[in-house]
């Protein structure tokens, strides 16, 4: 009897009690692929805080910040858009908003977070605060048909840029009047388009081409110049081997004058001159890259693998353009994300169930945490980039 | 000699049985679940851990059903051209394959 007493009034104290103030800006989500939840991570003491269950299908999820760095926005699989409360450690929405989705972004005001989707084909708009649907935009093209839609990114001005892997094309939303989205199309871009990326500085969006050597760049400062052609015909005669994981190029590598992508269906990064988007060499490297990522200095680029090579990574050197280190940190090396000031590299091992924390100098093992099939890794300081 | 046409359907369904038990019996437990794995992992960053579909189409029994199960295996083995679909060849065996195959069709125990 006492004792349940006493059991009650330490549940009373504990549940008065004020959690200690705290910030954000050092925290992150990684996505347990095959669980459906997302633990809170804190990169200073490098440690897990919390478990939030309850996502869904995670097996190709994607996170962005609200401005503040409270709310993560985490897009799932099966169409499930979550709001999740970085200090609370709980869910705060969530709508399932269509039946099968890849990835979103979130507006330069931070008030809208648009979602891209492959079932039924196109973008959908939510308020950031209420996940309340504020704009439908189908991906219609040829005859009533519907694209799926890749390679979604946020750029100024509160546009969002997309792909359309079916159709081919390339299409600007400006959504400054949320409720009446106005739409620039860009036809006959190139074969399947299938990912994309906007430059930091918001100005180009580069759409990767999975049917033909090249990539589709449109110059979002002139848009009357319409889609351009780079990297064309960089695997010219050559046969490209199979791609058993497809590339990203969100969180693409730049540095000084270059640029640097992960080549689909080769064992090479290319180099592309940031001046005039020509290209101006390869890096060979051990597999086929999946993500190619500069260190936020520019100074190092890490890169990871598709299957059957995806044990290893390996990382660039931007001066020198030579592979300066070849690590193997364990299976299924999904996901790297860099501390916001790049001394810390964070590795998904995903078939280890482990999170490996490398130091991004001396490039020794720091640390790892138990994770249950890791993939992305995603820290609060990309609510204030542009194209994440 | 002409053989009695049930004498045949007898012959292929045995034929298709003992194909079928050789399939597993050619894929170790341990393999079975590498390819489990490999199922979910691999394959579902296209066509969903669920298997609901993505970039690749949906990979449940219900989508599949009808389908000519030697279309489905070369599939696998040699990809699709002209889609991401990659060919297989190579990393998995064409025992691998069947046995894959046949548990699409059935439905696969862990895909929730």
């Amino acid at each position: 009897m006492r004792r349940s007493l006493l059991a009650i009034c330490v549940l009373l104290l504990a549940g008065c009690a004020t959690p200690a103030l705290r910030g954000t800006g050092d925290l992150g989500l990684i996505i347990e692929r095959a669980d459906g939840s997302v633990l809170i991570v804190e990169s200073t003491h490098r440690k897990m805080l919390a478990r939030v269950e309850g996502l869904g299908d995670l097996s190709h999820a994607s996170v962005v910040y609200s401005r503040d760095e409270r709310y993560a926005y985490v897009f799932g699989r099966d169409g499930a858009l979550t709001k999740v409360d970085m200090l609370r450690h709980s869910i705060a929405k969530r709508v399932m908003q269509s039946g099968n989705s890849i990835g979103g972004a979130i507006s330069q005001d931070g008030r809208l977070v648009a979602v891209a989707n492959y079932e039924p084909g196109g973008v959908k708009v939510f308020a950031a605060d209420t996940l309340e649907l504020l704009a439908d935009i189908p991906a219609s093209y040829g005859d009533g048909k519907y694209s799926k839609v890749v390679g979604l990114e946020d750029t100024t001005d509160n546009r969002f840029a997309f792909s359309l892997y079916d159709a081919g094309e390339i299409w600007v939303a400006d959504l400054r009047d949320a409720r009446n989205p106005v739409i620039e199309k860009y036809r006959g871009i190139g074969r399947q388009p299938y990912d994309a990326l906007v430059s930091m500085d918001g100005r180009h969006y580069i759409a990767g081409l999975f049917g033909e050597d090249g990539l589709a760049l449109l110059d979002l400062w002139r848009p009357e110049r319409g889609v351009q052609r780079i990297l064309d015909n960089y695997g010219r005669g050559e046969q490209p081997l199979p791609v058993y994981k497809m590339p990203h190029l969100e969180g693409w590598a730049l540095s000084e004058e270059h640029a640097y992508l992960p080549a689909i269906g080769r064992h090479e990064v290319l180099i592309v001159d940031r001046r005039n988007w020509q290209e101006a060499g390869r890096i060979a490297v051990h597999g086929q890259p999946v993500f190619a990522m500069a260190r936020p200095d520019g100074r190092q680029l890490w890169v990871n693998f598709a299957h059957p090579h995806n044990d290893t990574v390996q990382v660039i050197d931007t001066v020198t353009h030579k592979v300066i280190a070849t690590l193997r940190p364990g299976k299924a090396v999904l996901h790297m994300e860099f501390t916001p000031r790049g001394e810390q590299i964070w590795l998904s091992a995903r078939d280890d169930n482990r999170v490996d924390i490398y130091d991004t100098r001396t490039l020794q093992h720091l640390g790892s945490l138990p994770v249950r099939s890791p993939s992305g890794i995603f820290f609060t300081a990309r609510a204030h980039r542009i194209g994440l | 000699m002409r053989r009695h046409p049930l004498m045949l359907l007898l012959t292929a369904v045995l034929s298709l049985a003992a194909a079928t038990t050789q399939a597993s019996a050619e894929v170790s437990t341990e393999r079975q679940r590498e390819l489990l794995h490999l199922l979910r992992h691999d394959c579902g960053s296209c066509h969903g851990m669920t298997l609901k579909g993505g970039l690749g189409p949906t990979l449940l029994p219900q989508a599949l059903a009808g389908k000519p199960t030697e279309t489905l295996e070369a599939t696998v083995l040699y990809g699709r051209a002209g889609t991401p679909m990659p060919p297989w060849r190579g990393l998995l065996t064409e025992e691998e394959v069947a046995w894959l195959v046949a548990l699409l069709m059935k439905g696969v125990p862990d895909a929730p």
